[in-house]
C-alpha cells in the first residue's frame, strides 16, 4: 500500500521516539510490539526493545498483573536501550495505564482504548470508577487522544463471519494501523506477515488487514493528531543489516560455530522462560543437521548434552537459574572429564521460581561458583541482543579450543530484546580449531587420555577411534593416564592444573578495552553483560554534559582479560552498575583488591541511563 | 579408513582383549565378577570393533564396571547414565551403547531417565543388576528391596512398597524384557547376546547377590537343592516347564496363571501355557507372575528369559530420518542465507 497522502499533514522531524504498547496480555501486544520493530528497522532507523510480560499465560483479564507491555526506543542516531521514559504510551484498558504512567515523560502522549475504561475494568484495575483517570484531571499535563478502538474494530467486522471473540481479538491491528500512520510508516512488511501467518485462514487475514488500514486511515481522517512524525534513517556502520532478538542471535550463533569447525550440533534441554526460544530457533533449522533433545528434564537436558559431547558433538543446552541448579552436578562432571560443553543461562529474576519473565543478573556467582568441590570453568557474557550471537561462537570456540564446558551468560532483557544486526558473512567467522585424535596402533604405548599440551588442553579422543580406547568419569583420575586415583598430591595438582587450564584461556581471549573515556578520566563504570546499553548511554550524556567518566563493559568474567587489572589502576572511582545485590563487584575487589562501589538495582528490570547517570554525579560531588 | 582400524576389525578378538588394565575392586565373592565375565566372553561374538563399543554407568557398586572393559567408557555420575546414553546415542548412532546400572541409580535417583529411555526406545542395553540393597553407601534397603525389610536406614522395617523393575518397563513401554541372574553363565550370555541383537532398548535386569549386605537375597533361585522348583526359564514356543523333574506346568486360567503337576493333575504338557514373547497381554502377567496371589508367592517359581520383544523404530533412526527430511523440505544448509534472515537492508 503506498502512503497517498504523505504530504498532506505538516510532518514533525523528530530525533528519536519512545513507545510503549500496554494491554492486556490478551491484548496481543508482544505481536504489534514485533510488527513495528521490524518495520521501524526496515525503515532504517536504529532501535532497542524491551518486550515485559507476565509470567501467567492468561494472567486475569484487566488486571494489573495481566499487564503486558512493548517498549520500543528508536531514532536517527545510534540506540543503546529502549529509553528510560517514554513519549507515547498506548493503553489499551484501565490497568495497563495505571501501571505505565509512571513511565511516561512530562507533556508526553497518551492513546488510550476507552472501552477498556468501563466500570469493569476500572475495577479490575483497582480504580474507584468514580475516579476515572479520562474524566478526572489525573491526566492533566499529558496529551490524550481517546479512541473506542473496541467499537471501531467491531463496527469494521460488522459483516465477517467470524465469532465476537476473534473479531475483538483484531484490534491491536487497530492501534498498529494508527500507530504506522503517525510515522509516516508503510504497512507492507504486516501485510506480509498476516499473509504469511493466516495463510488459508481467509477470513481471519482479511479481518487483520481491513483493521490494520481502518486504524492507519482512521488517523488520517480524523485529525486526531495535527501532525505526523518522522524519525529519519539512522546513520549507521555501511552494511548489510537484519533485525535480531537476543535468543534467536545466542542460536544463530550455536550453528555457526558448528558449522565453522564441521562439528555436529547437539541441543539438549527442557522448556524454561526465558530460555526457551533457543530451542525453538534452533529447531526450526534442523536441515543444519542440527539434533535438538527436548529431555525429560533439565539434568537429561544437560546430561543428553555431555553424552553427544562423548561422541564428538559440539554439545549444548540452554536454561535458566533454576534449570542451571539442577543440571549443577553435571556440569562438574563435564568440568573432570574436560570435555566441551556450551551452557546457555538466560538470567531471569531469582532466587528459587523467582520472576520468570523479568530481567537480573544474579546468576554470575552460580556460574562462577555453584558446583561442588574446586570446579572452575570459563564464564563469558553477552552485552546485547545481537551481541549474543557472538559471544554464543565465543563459547563454542572456547569449549573446543580448550576442552572444558563455557558458561555464556545473557538474561530476560536482551534475550527478548531486538535491535538492528550488522551480520556476518560465514566466511568472515573466526576459525576454530577443533583437534581430534586419530586412530592409532594400540601396541605402541597405552594411550594417555590426560596428556597436556602447553595450554594444559587434554586431547580430544572419541569412540570409534582405534587405539584410543579409554575411560571418563566423575571420579578423581591420575594426571596422565586418566586412570581412578585417590592419590594425595595427584588430586591437589589435577585441581591446580583444571584451574590453570581455565585461566591460560586469558591468552586466548580479546584485551579488555574501554568503550568510551579515557584511563586518565576520574571515574570508570564497569559493567558486564546486559547493562551494556544503559550504561554507555548514560557514559555518553554525561561526557557530552562534561563529566569526564569512562566506560568498559566486561564480556569475558572468567578468565578476566589479561590487561583488566593495568586498566582498573587507573582509576581512582570503579562504580560497578549490576542488575543483582553485588555479584561482579566481589569478584574484582577479590582479584583486584580495589574499593569498587556497587549500583545494585534489583527490580526486575533493566537500569535506566538516568539511574546510572545520578549515581555517577553523588560519586563525582 | 585409517589403516589401525582396518586391521582392527580383521583381528579376531578374545575375551581378554576386553578387559582393561586396571584391578578389580569388587568384594570378594561379589555377583559382579560373574556379570563382568560373561560380558567380557560375550563381546567377541557380537563382532563389533571395540572402540565402538561404549560402556556407560552411573553410580553405585555396579557402576564401577566400564573401568574394567578395555572399550570407551564413562562412569558418570549418580542416576544419569541413561540420560548421558540417550545424548550419545542420539548423536552417535553407530556405536554399541551399553548401560551400567543398579536398583538404586536406576530405580530410585534415577527413577525418571530410566522410564523415557525406555519409552524412546533408542537402540542400547540396559544392564540392571538389581541386589535389592544399597551396596556403595554400606546397607541402606533400595527400591526393590521387600516390604519391612530391616536395614541400618530402617532399623525397624521398610515401609516402602518395592518396584517391580520388569513390570515398570513394561509400563514406560520397553520393547525388550528380560532377566537373568549372575549365577547363571550360560543364560546370561544368552540373554546378552538376544539383547545386543535387539533393535531397540533393551532392558536386562540381572539379579545379583551382595555377600556382604544382602546375602543371599536370590538364594532361592540359586541353590542347588531347589532352584529348579522355583525357578521357570521362559522359551519362545515353548511350554512352562519347570521342578527337578520337569514334572510341573504352569496353565493359563483366564487372567490367571496357576501351577500344575504334570504327573497328578491329569493335564499333559499340551495344555500348558506356551511362551510367546511378542504377547503383550501375557507378557504383563508375567513380570507380575510372583506377585499375583502374593499368599502363596512362594511356591510360584521365578521367571527368567525374555518376557517381551516388539519391533519399534528406535529414536536415532527417526531423528536421522527427520533431518533428511528437513533437508528436502528446506533445502541444504547455507549459514549465509541463515544469518540474513528473511528482512535485510543496505546501510
Amino acid at each position: 500500500m503506498t502512503l497517498e497522502k504523505e504530504n498532506t499533514q505538516v510532518k514533525n522531524v523528530l530525533d528519536k521516539v519512545t513507545i510503549l504498547y500496554a494491554g492486556d496480555s490478551g491484548d496481543g501486544i508482544q505481536l504489534i510490539g514485533n510488527q513495528f520493530t521490524n518495520n521501524t528497522a526496515l525503515y532504517g532507523n536504529d532501535l532497542s526493545t524491551f518486550p515485559d510480560f507476565p509470567a501467567e499465560i492468561r494472567a486475569p483479564l484487566g488486571t494489573l498483573a495481566g499487564v503486558s507491555g512493548f517498549q520500543i526506543n528508536f531514532g536517527n542516531s545510534s540506540i543503546f536501550t529502549p529509553g528510560d521514559l517514554c513519549d507515547v504510551l498506548v493503553a489499551m484498558n484501565a490497568a495497563s495505564l495505571k501501571k505505565n504512567l509512571s513511565r511516561l515523560k512530562k507533556r508526553g502522549t497518551i492513546i488510550v482504548n476507552t472501552a477498556g475504561f468501563d466500570k469493569k475494568n476500572l475495577r479490575l484495575a483497582g480504580i474507584d470508577p468514580a475516579d476515572n483517570p479520562l474524566t478526572n484531571s489525573s491526566l492533566e499535563g499529558f496529551k490524550v487522544h481517546e479512541i473506542d478502538i473496541t467499537k471501531m474494530t467491531r463496527e469494521n467486522l460488522k459483516e465477517s463471519s467470524l465469532g465476537s471473540k476473534e473479531r475483538d481479538r483484531c484490534k491491536n491491528m487497530f492501534v498498529l494501523g494508527f500507530i504506522y500512520w503517525i510515522y509516516n510508516r508503510s504497512l507492507d512488511s504486516t501485510i506480509d506477515f498476516l499473509e504469511r501467518k493466516f495463510k488459508g485462514k481467509q477470513e481471519v487475514l482479511q479481518a487483520n488487514l481491513k483493521v490494520l488500514k481502518s486504524g492507519y486511515h482512521f488517523a488520517d481522517t480524523s485529525e486526531t493528531f495535527s501532525n505526523r512524525f518522522e524519525v529519519k534513517p539512522a546513520e549507521m556502520q555501511p552494511g548489510k543489516y537484519r533485525n535480531i532478538v537476543g535468543n534467536q542471535a545466542t542460536a544463530l550463533g550455536l550453528i555457526a560455530a558448528a558449522h565453522r569447525s564441521d562439528m555436529n550440533l547437539f541441543y539438549g534441554g527442557y522448556p524454561i522462560t526465558p530460555a526457551s526460544d533457543i530451542l525453538h530457533e534452533l529447531a526450526k533449522h534442523k536441515n543444519f543437521g542440527i539434533k535438538t533433545f527436548q529431555a525429560e528434564d533439565e539434568i537429561a537436558g544437560v546430561c543428553s548434552a555431555i553424552g553427544a559431547s562423548f561422541g564428538g558433538d559440539l554439545a549444548t543446552t540452554a536454561s535458566s537459574g533454576p534449570g542451571i541448579a539442577l543440571k549443577g552436578e553435571a556440569i562438574g562432571l563435564a568440568v573432570m572429564m574436560e570435555l566441551p560443553l556450551v551452557l546457555v543461562n538466560v538470567q531471569r529474576g531469582g532466587p528459587s521460581t523467582g520472576l520468570p519473565t523479568k530481567t537480573e543478573q544474579s546468576d554470575l556467582l552460580q556460574a562462577m561458583y555453584g558446583r561442588n568441590g574446586e570446579a572452575p570453568m570459563p564464564v563469558i557474557a553477552a552485552q546485547s541482543p545481537s551481541d549474543c550471537f557472538e559471544m554464543a561462537y565465543e563459547a563454542c570456540r572456547i569449549a573446543i579450543e580448550h576442552m572444558t564446558p563455557v558458561f555464556l551468560l545473557t538474561d530476560g532483557y536482551i534475550a527478548n530484546g531486538a535491535e538492528p544486526w550488522k551480520f556476518p558473512s560465514a566466511e568472515a567467522l573466526k576459525p576454530i580449531v577443533l583437534k581430534v585424535k586419530d586412530a592409532r596402533a594400540e601396541e605402541d604405548a597405552p594411550y594417555l587420555p590426560y596428556k597436556r599440551n602447553e595450554d594444559l588442553v587434554r586431547e580430544w579422543a572419541v569412540p570409534g577411534t582405534a587405539g584410543a580406547e579409554h575411560r571418563l568419569g566423575g571420579l578423581e583420575k591420575d594426571k596422565e593416564t586418566g586412570n581412578v586415583s585417590y592419590d594425595p598430591e595427584n588430586h591437589q595438582e589435577m585441581v591446580k592444573i583444571r584451574a590453570a587450564k581455565v585461566n591460560r584461556i586469558a591468552k586466548h581471549i580479546p584485551k579488555q578495552e574501554l568503550d568510551s573515556g579515557t584511563t586518565s578520566s576520574k571515574l570508570l563504570i564497569l559493567g558486564w553483560g546486559s547493562t551494556y546499553g544503559s550504561i554507555k548511554t548514560a557514559a555518553k550524556e554525561l561526557q557530552s554534559e562534561g563529566v569526564d567518566v569512562a566506560h568498559a563493559q566486561i564480556r569475558y568474567i572468567h578468565p578476566f582479560p589479561e590487561n583488566l587489572g593495568e586498566i582498573l589502576s587507573n582509576f581512582d572511582k570503579v562504580i560497578i552498575p549490576e542488575l543483582n545485590d553485588g555479584q561482579l563487584i566481589k569478584l574484582i575487589r577479590d582479584r583486584y583488591l580495589i574499593d569498587a562501589k556497587g549500583l545494585n538495582k534489583i527490580k526486575g528490570l533493566p537500569f535506566r541511563a538516568q539511574e546510572i547517570k545520578e549515581e555517577v554525579l553523588n560519586h563525582l560531588k | 579408513m585409517p589403516e589401525v582400524l582396518k586391521e582392527k576389525e580383521q583381528k579376531k578378538l578374545s575375551a581378554k582383549d576386553f578387559a582393561s588394565d586396571q584391578d578389580i575392586r569388587w568384594c570378594p565373592g561379589c555377583g559382579d565378577y560373574s556379570i563382568l565375565k560373561q560380558v567380557q566372553s560375550v563381546m567377541p561374538e557380537l563382532g563389533i570393533p571395540k572402540e565402538d563399543i561404549v560402556f556407560v554407568s552411573g553410580i553405585g557398586c555396579s557402576s564401577r564396571f566400564p573401568y574394567y572393559m578395555n572399550t570407551y567408557g564413562m562412569h558418570s555420575i549418580h542416576g544419569r547414565a541413561t540420560a548421558i546414553a540417550s545424548g550419545l546415542k542420539a548423536s552417535r548412532p553407530d556405536l554399541s551403547v551399553w548401560i551400567i546400572t543398579g536398583d538404586g541409580d536406576s530405580l530410585a535417583i534415577g527413577g525418571n531417565h530410566f522410564i523415557h529411555l525406555l519409552r524412546r526406545n533408542f537402540n542400547v542395553n540396559v544392564l540392571l543388576f538389581n541386589n535389592q540393597i544399597y551396596g556403595l553407601t554400606k546397607g541402606q534397603y533400595s527400591p526393590t528391596s521387600e516390604l519391612g525389610k530391616k536395614t541400618k536406614s530402617t532399623p525397624a522395617g521398610s515401609l516402602d512398597h518395592p518396584f517391580n523393575p520388569l513390570a515398570l518397563s513394561l509400563g514406560a513401554d520397553a520393547t525388550f524384557i528380560a532377566r537373568s541372574i549372575d549365577r547363571e553363565p550360560k543364560h546370561l550370555k544368552e540373554i546378552l547376546l538376544r539383547a545386543e541383537r535387539h533393535q531397540g532398548t533393551s532392558l536386562v535386569e540381572i539379579y545379583q547377590n551382595c555377600n556382604i549386605f544382602n546375602d543371599g537375597a536370590f538364594s532361592t533361585f540359586t541353590d542347588k537343592t531347589n532352584k529348579k522348583e522355583n525357578s521357570v526359564y521362559l522359551e519362545h514356543g515353548k511350554p512352562l516347564v519347570f521342578g527337578a523333574e520337569l514334572d510341573k506346568g504352569i496353565i493359563l486360567d483366564g487372567f490367571h496363571a496357576k501351577i500344575v503337576s504334570l504327573k497328578d493333575d491329569n493335564v499333559s504338557i499340551d495344555d500348558l501355557w506356551v511362551h510367546d514373547e511378542t504377547d503383550r497381554n501375557k507378557a504383563n502377567i508375567l513380570v507380575r507372575f510372583f506377585e499375583d496371589n502374593a499368599t502363596d508367592a512362594d511356591a510360584r517359581p521365578r521367571p527368567f528369559g525374555i518376557f517381551y520383544q516388539e519391533e519399534r523404530g528406535t529414536y536415532e533412526d527417526s531423528l536421522s530420518q527427520q533431518l533428511e527430511q528437513e533437508v528436502e523440505l528446506k533445502g541444504a544448509p547455507d549459514l549465509n542465507k541463515l544469518l540474513a534472515g528473511a528482512n535485510t537492508w543496505k546501510k
